[in-house]
């Protein structure tokens, strides 16, 4: 539109200059011009047409069209796995490098197909697990396309399961990988290590430096705080659905349900349900089952037959035997079902076992004590049985569901081994979110009562009342702890009274002019304020006797993590109304002290200002009002504990309710508010 | 000429329409491409025949794991245990279970001989561990034996260094090969490579070694220990540095380091570093290059000017005043400084590539070190408290985490090591459930039993139908939150009959004691409720004080909530302890006549606090309260909580008893606070000033209106 009105306003201004004579010129010109314009706009737009579709089919291209490269056989071999690499030794840090997000850069190599000299394949392409690992970590934030800026290099080469591959050649298409360098930063995924007849613990093909993600680590194959233990997927995850079981006791107390277990563990299985009998089931392979019937979704007990997994779901106790192999697919199965596992395996490293803590979620127990397994298990409380069952779903359903579970812990696992400082704690590791909820961790957690001799800093919040003001730093600055007055002048429009007008105190006194007339300015963290115990004075206080003060001080050092106020306020739930309500009448009960004059630590400040949820802190600005709710509020959610208020002679707290009266309205919308907010 | 204008304006307005059209989309389309390129990654391919991929594994395979293997599982136990050996020692192949089935945890230390004297360290870590309750002095029923060589400096440069322990070792008809034996070691190796060996085949012996190497930690079988020196403190100890939660941290330096710079040898690439980042301003990076006898050989051109520097700043301030200390490794992994800096209450930054941190297997130290949260500042503290202060409890750590590999349905979570009180206190014997301790109902969102147990100790038989006793258990019985009574009747006289005693709501049972004054905490397994009123057959309350007091224990599930109080104070005229009844606006210990504490203290009580204490209390029939608050306040590092009370509770001292009789028993709790003191290696009683009442006690509002009238009726 802009363009068009600029040359109607020049077209006319054109128009006089031109001749009669030069008008088929003039034509031609144009012609010329105008193909000349037909012309790049076809070219320009032909390649990009031909671009963008390509880009289309290589999305939409088949697992069997990936170009294929042949070894041949004298390509070279990359070294047997270090078992002395750490992280400080084999892996490079360098080309993580420093940057803001603390996120490590993973880059996944294009898929190919490889093949020896005779075109005889070297391995399946990619199975349908891996190939969902990929696409997991090709969509997580961890991805980048660009080989130069990435951390961590995944082949695309599918080592899960150790026997679908020939090891020999899988190395040397390892070998061959674009930027291999000894493996350095590279990281393989294995499920299934090892094969017959001795079954190594750990993935057989030479890699080198390469890190590895393995199922099954044992603890001497297992390089602490340099390869990952993941979890053996199992499939059947996706296929069943198993709705979550509430916690509690169960049919049966000890459940086994895999399948060719070795007879001398069979044995120590049937002497314990010979001793126990119906708390404990012991399962095995189907042997009659009538044709189509899949006998993975099948166990058997004499002549009765159950459906898998399902049946995990009737037991307290799972048992995850050691196979050939030291990983179980069952184990995820049993953490599906909710069922705490007890995993007998000897010297095996769990999954994740360096960032979840099993100990809450499972027991183990040494190959030895298998006999004595029922007399272990008895002596467990119920009540940390039922937690440990949630803890096993929680476990399963974040860390074990799907391979891109598996695949995003792995690599944030990796993540806080290089930024260790925005590692995530253990904490977020382990707590289900139901705790993650209800769990308050104490910012002031620490059990310290704060020496007498720092005194405090009192904050006063005025506009303009001058003389009450004054009257309000006479009285306070009578108190003995008190070691510096803040005085907040929240009036723009006015300029604080010159310095000689001010009332002569002991102690230093500070004002801070403010921008602007804002209510949380009463609660943001001064650099002035230099003692851990703040003072919150409105500026109409003058009936707490210095006294009153004083002891309140006192009272706060004990509990410095509550706030310690005199004058009470309640919340309760109203039935009638379906919502919270705020009430200043005379009751039993407190749960709120208002800010009128409380004593709280300043770290509540930084809070208030920085880290209040929601929209909280804009509405109180808004509102001109609840600020003291919102605080209230703040440090309940924070700390989990209740308020304080102390004993104080005069008649205050009537003098307050008429206020309060008028702002009641207000607050009970920022009540509705906050509850959403927390 | 019209028609020409109107062909020229045509073929102008045609042009300019073109040139719009096909420009303007272009750049548009142009701009629109390139943007896209900057974003859109080159994901991985969605496969057209994705849905048609073969699983990774057969789930016929997966589930039955290759079919029978041929091996036994008893003949792979025994062969690895053969191969497993020595660096690639585990608890399953070195150590031997079977001894520690019968008699559980016990250590025995090899009795000391005249001829070879040990060290101070040395001498510290064997009394701490003959005064823990893990200790035995028959080598039949041990579990873990502990050598009386001293093995702590392995720097055959050093004085101290032992010679020819082989053969000493081999000499002894307990050592097995180092089966079940725990080796001490500080200092490793020397000059100029510092290898980690100890001079000696310490065979299958399970090592806790400071300094440790990744590579050599035999994981789950050696353990970490830090670095401590020779003045370190057995027990009690200076305590930690921080005396307020300054939070944001605010310290004059930000970063901080004061030390040598190695000019060669092992370590010396990453002290020589350090001084780059020095700026004088908050980041304070001093080093020197003195060091050794042949300094001045290598020194180099900014050694005299670091020099200077150096000599400008206090060590000790600086660690007091930084928020974060550097702490790189020194010729050996790790240095005294880091348990210099946790003390300081400095966040330590560790820069020791592979060093194995100190009780790694339980202690979070990402919590505590290298990080840069506002709120980590608090952290090293406690944990400090847990190490640095005490031998005795460094030592301790030790047998606890072979102790819990042992017997694992009792090990404990990670989560209570690293909360406080910290792992030492939270005794597993006594649940592994978090929820039975009174410390973790915040960060577990959970809370204590609505319940209580009303637990009265019965001396004198009761004769009359006026006796205290009897109204007490009538007011308790009526509170609302009474689940039980329980008198522990320690009369020589048989207990009244059922009838006897009077009828109330809640069950009434009566224990049998063994007459002592101990039993009186003891965890008996009838209570059943978190929390625990413990009462005197004299104390008289009323239901409202009962209700209100548990109450408020609600909220301080850990500490004691009591009425009648009593101080302790400083007498320095006789430089010991001295302890008060008198009225004060302080106390310190909220007496057990009558007052609520969590049932696991019973535990801690019964099982933590060595047999002496409790045999002293139980001969002098006296100071069990007084220890029942030393230990609450050590746990909890805070005062008890007095409520109000309608009337007020004296000395629970015999009616009959002559003022003689009374004088002396006040002497006794003296010296009971003394000796309790000394055990504890510091005073852990703390004071407090302020009493909890109901909202409403003494205000000017109708009675009616008030939750706790009878506490103000006269």
């Amino acid at each position: 539109m802009c363009a068009s009105a600029k040359y109607n306003t020049r077209g006319p201004a054109l128009i006089p200059r031109m001749k009669t004579k030069h008008r088929i010129y003039y034509i031609t010109l144009f012609s010329i011009v105008l193909l000349g314009l037909i012309a790049t706009g076809m070219f320009q737009f032909w390649p990009h047409s031909i671009e963008s579709s390509s880009d289309w089919t290589v999305e939409k291209r088949s697992v069997h069209d990936v170009p294929v490269v042949k070894l041949p056989p004298d390509s070279p071999i990359p070294e047997r796995g270090d078992l002395s690499c750490r992280m400080h030794t084999c892996f490079d840090v360098y080309r993580c490098g420093f940057n803001p997000k603390n996120k490590i850069k993973v880059y996944i190599y294009s898929l190919k197909k490889y093949v020896d000299e005779y075109g005889m394949l070297v391995s399946n392409t990619i199975s349908r697990e891996y190939n969902e690992l990929l696409t997991a970590i090709s969509d997580s934030d961890f991805y980048t396309d660009d080989v130069n800026r990435a951390c961590l290099f995944v082949p695309s080469i599918d080592v899960l399961n150790q026997n679908t591959l020939r090891i020999k050649e899988t190395a040397q298409a390892l070998a061959q990988l674009s930027r291999w360098d000894r493996g350095t930063n590279h990281l393989l995924f294995n499920m299934l290590p090892g094969g017959p007849p001795d079954y190594n613990t750990a993935l057989d093909v030479p890699r080198d430096r390469a890190l590895l993600a393995g199922g099954g680590f044992s603890t001497w194959t297992y390089r602490q705080g340099y390869d990952v233990s993941i979890p053996v997927y199992s499939p059947l995850s996706a296929e069943v659905e198993l709705p979550e079981r509430g916690p509690g006791p169960r049919r049966y107390f000890i459940l086994s349900s895999q399948m060719a277990l070795h007879p001398e563990y069979r044995s120590d299985l049937e002497a314990l349900q010979v001793e126990n009998r119906e708390s404990v089931l012991i399962l095995d392979k189907c042997t009659n089952l009538s044709e189509g019937v899949p006998s993975v979704r099948k166990r058997c007990h004499k002549n009765q037959v159950f459906d898998y997994p399902q049946v995990l779901q009737e037991a307290t106790f799972c048992i995850v035997l050691r196979g050939a192999r030291l990983g179980q697919a069952v184990l995820s199965d049993v953490l599906q079902a909710g069922c705490v596992p007890i995993v007998v395996a000897d010297s095996y490293v769990l999954p994740f076992s360096e960032v979840l803590d099993w100990k809450r979620a499972s027991v183990v127990i040494p190959e030895e004590k298998m006999p004595e397994m029922y007399s272990i298990l008895q002596s467990i409380p119920q009540r940390q049985i039922e937690e440990m069952q949630r803890q096993a779903r929680w476990f399963w359903e974040a860390y074990f569901r799907s391979m891109k579970a598996i695949a995003l812990a792995t690599l944030q696992i990796i993540n806080d081994r290089i930024y260790p400082y925005a590692a995530m704690s253990y904490e977020e590791w382990n707590d289900p979110p139901s705790v993650k909820w209800s769990s308050v961790s104490n910012p002031l957690f620490l059990p310290l009562i704060p020496p007498q001799s720092q005194g405090f800093t009192a904050i006063v919040l005025t506009y303009d009342r001058v003389e009450s003001l004054f009257r309000v730093i006479t009285e306070v600055s009578k108190v003995p702890s008190l070691s510096k007055l803040l005085v907040v002048w929240n009036n723009q429009n006015k300029n604080p009274p010159e310095d000689s007008l001010w009332p002569k105190i002991r102690v230093p006194l500070k004002v801070v002019k403010t921008t602007e007339n804002k209510l949380s300015n009463r609660f943001f963290p001064y650099d002035e304020i230099e003692t851990e115990a703040v003072l919150a004075i409105d500026d109409d206080i003058i009936m707490l006797t210095s006294d009153e003060l004083q002891f309140g001080y006192e009272v706060w050092r004990e509990f410095p993590d509550r706030l310690v106020g005199y004058p009470g306020r309640l919340h309760l739930w109203d039935h009638e109304m379906n919502k919270w309500k705020y009430e200043s009448e005379w009751t039993n009960e407190v749960s709120m002290v208002l800010t009128g004059a409380a004593f709280y630590h300043k770290y509540f400040n930084y809070l208030y200002t920085y880290k209040m949820p929601g929209d909280i802190k804009n509405w109180v600005d808004a509102h001109m009002n609840c600020e003291d709710i919102a605080m209230n509020f703040l440090v309940a959610n924070v700390t989990g504990k209740a308020v304080i208020k102390v004993w104080t002679f005069t008649l205050y707290i009537h003098f307050k309710v008429c206020q309060v009266g008028m702002r009641f309205r207000g607050c009970q919308a920022l009540l509705q508010l906050a509850r959403s907010a927390f | 000429m019209q028609t020409r204008k109107k062909y020229i304006f045509i073929t102008f307005f045609a042009s300019w329409l073109l040139l719009f059209f096909f420009g303007g989309d272009q750049i548009r389309r142009l701009a629109f491409l390139s943007r896209k390129k900057a974003t859109v990654l080159k994901n991985w391919p969605r496969w057209t025949d994705r849905s048609l991929l073969k699983s990774f594994a057969d789930p016929e395979e997966l589930q039955s794991d290759g079919g029978h293997h041929k091996q036994s599982a008893k003949a792979r136990r025994e062969s690895r245990i053969n191969i497993y050996k020595h660096s690639r020692c585990r608890m399953e192949t070195c150590f031997d279970f079977s001894r520690c089935e019968k008699h559980g945890f016990k250590v025995f230390v090899y009795p000391m001989e005249r001829e070879d004297p040990v060290s101070e360290s040395y001498l510290k870590i064997i009394t701490s561990i003959e005064e823990s309750r893990y200790y035995t002095s028959n080598p039949e029923e041990a579990c873990l034996f502990i050598l009386n060589i001293d093995t702590l400096d392995r720097d055959h440069l050093s004085i101290q260094y032992v010679h020819n322990i082989n053969d000493k070792i081999q000499g002894f008809p307990l050592w097995n090969d180092g089966r079940n034996h725990l080796i001490f070691n500080l200092y490793s190796g020397t000059w100029p490579n510092y290898t980690e060996d100890l001079g000696f085949d310490i065979g299958q012996a399970i090592l806790a070694k400071a300094s440790f190497y990744v590579e050599n930690f035999r994981p789950g079988f050696d353990i970490s220990i830090p670095l401590f020196s020779k003045e370190h403190p057995q027990k009690g100890g200076e305590r930690g540095w921080l005396y307020q939660n300054s939070v944001p941290p605010k310290k004059k330096y930000m970063l901080a380091f004061k030390g040598k710079r190695y000019l060669t040898g092992i370590g010396s690439d990453t002290r020589n570093a350090l001084h780059h980042i020095h700026n004088g301003k908050e980041i304070i990076s001093l080093t020197t290059c003195k060091h050794g006898k042949d300094w001045e050989k290598h020194k180099d051109t900014r050694c005299d000017k670091d020099n200077l520097d150096y000599e400008k700043f206090d060590y000790q301030e600086l660690l007091h005043n930084s928020t974060f200390c550097i702490i790189p490794r020194g010729r050996r992994l790790g240095s005294f400084r880091f348990l210099e800096a946790l003390q300081a209450a400095c966040i330590p930054v560790l820069l020791s590539n592979g060093w194995e941190l100190p009780f790694s297997e339980v202690i979070d130290w990402s919590k505590s070190a290298i990080v840069g949260d506002e709120r980590l500042l608090l952290q090293p503290c406690w944990i400090d408290e847990l190490l640095a202060a005490r031998v005795m409890k460094a030592v301790s750590i030790s047998p606890q985490i072979i102790k819990d590999r042992l017997f694992l349905r009792e090990s404990r979570p990670k989560f209570l090591w690293n909360t406080l009180p910290g792992g030492l206190l939270a005794l597993p014997e006594y649940s592994t459930h978090l929820g039975d301790f009174p410390f973790y109902h915040l960060q577990h969102g959970s809370s204590p039993s609505g319940k209580f147990t009303a637990f009265i100790r019965a001396v004198s038989p009761v004769v009359s139908l006026s006796q205290p006793i009897l109204k007490l258990i009538q007011a308790v019985s009526r509170s609302q939150h009474c689940a039980q009574i329980l008198v522990l009747w320690s009369c020589e006289k048989p207990p009244p009959p059922r009838g006897r005693w009077p009828q109330t709501a809640v069950p009434l049972t009566v224990i049998h004691g063994r007459r002592k004054v101990s039993d009186r905490f003891f965890p008996y397994s009838a209570i059943g409720t978190d929390a625990v009123l413990s009462l005197d057959e004299h104390t008289s309350l009323s239901t409202s004080e009962v209700d209100f007091a548990f109450v408020v224990w609600r909220s301080f599930p850990d500490r004691i909530v009591g009425f009648p109080m009593r101080s302790h104070f400083w007498d320095s005229s006789q430089s010991q302890w001295g302890y008060t009844s008198k009225w004060t606006n302080e106390f310190s210990m909220v007496l057990t006549a009558a007052a609520f504490h969590h049932r696991y203290y019973h535990s801690l009580f019964t099982n933590y606090l060595p047999a002496s204490l409790r045999s002293l209390i139980d001969q002098l029939s006296n100071c069990e309260d007084i220890l029942m608050n030393f230990l609450v306040s050590a746990v909890t590092k805070l005062p008890p909580i007095k409520v109000t009370q309608k009337k007020q509770h004296q000395e629970a001292a015999p009616q009959s008893a002559a003022v003689s009789s009374g004088n002396l028993h006040f002497s006794q709790r003296q010296d009971c606070l003394n000796r309790f003191a000394a055990w504890f290696g510091y005073m852990p009683l703390v004071h407090s000033q302020l009493r909890l009442d109901p909202v409403l006690f003494k205000d000017q509002v109708s009675v009616l209106r008030k939750k706790y009238r009878h506490l103000e009726k006269p």
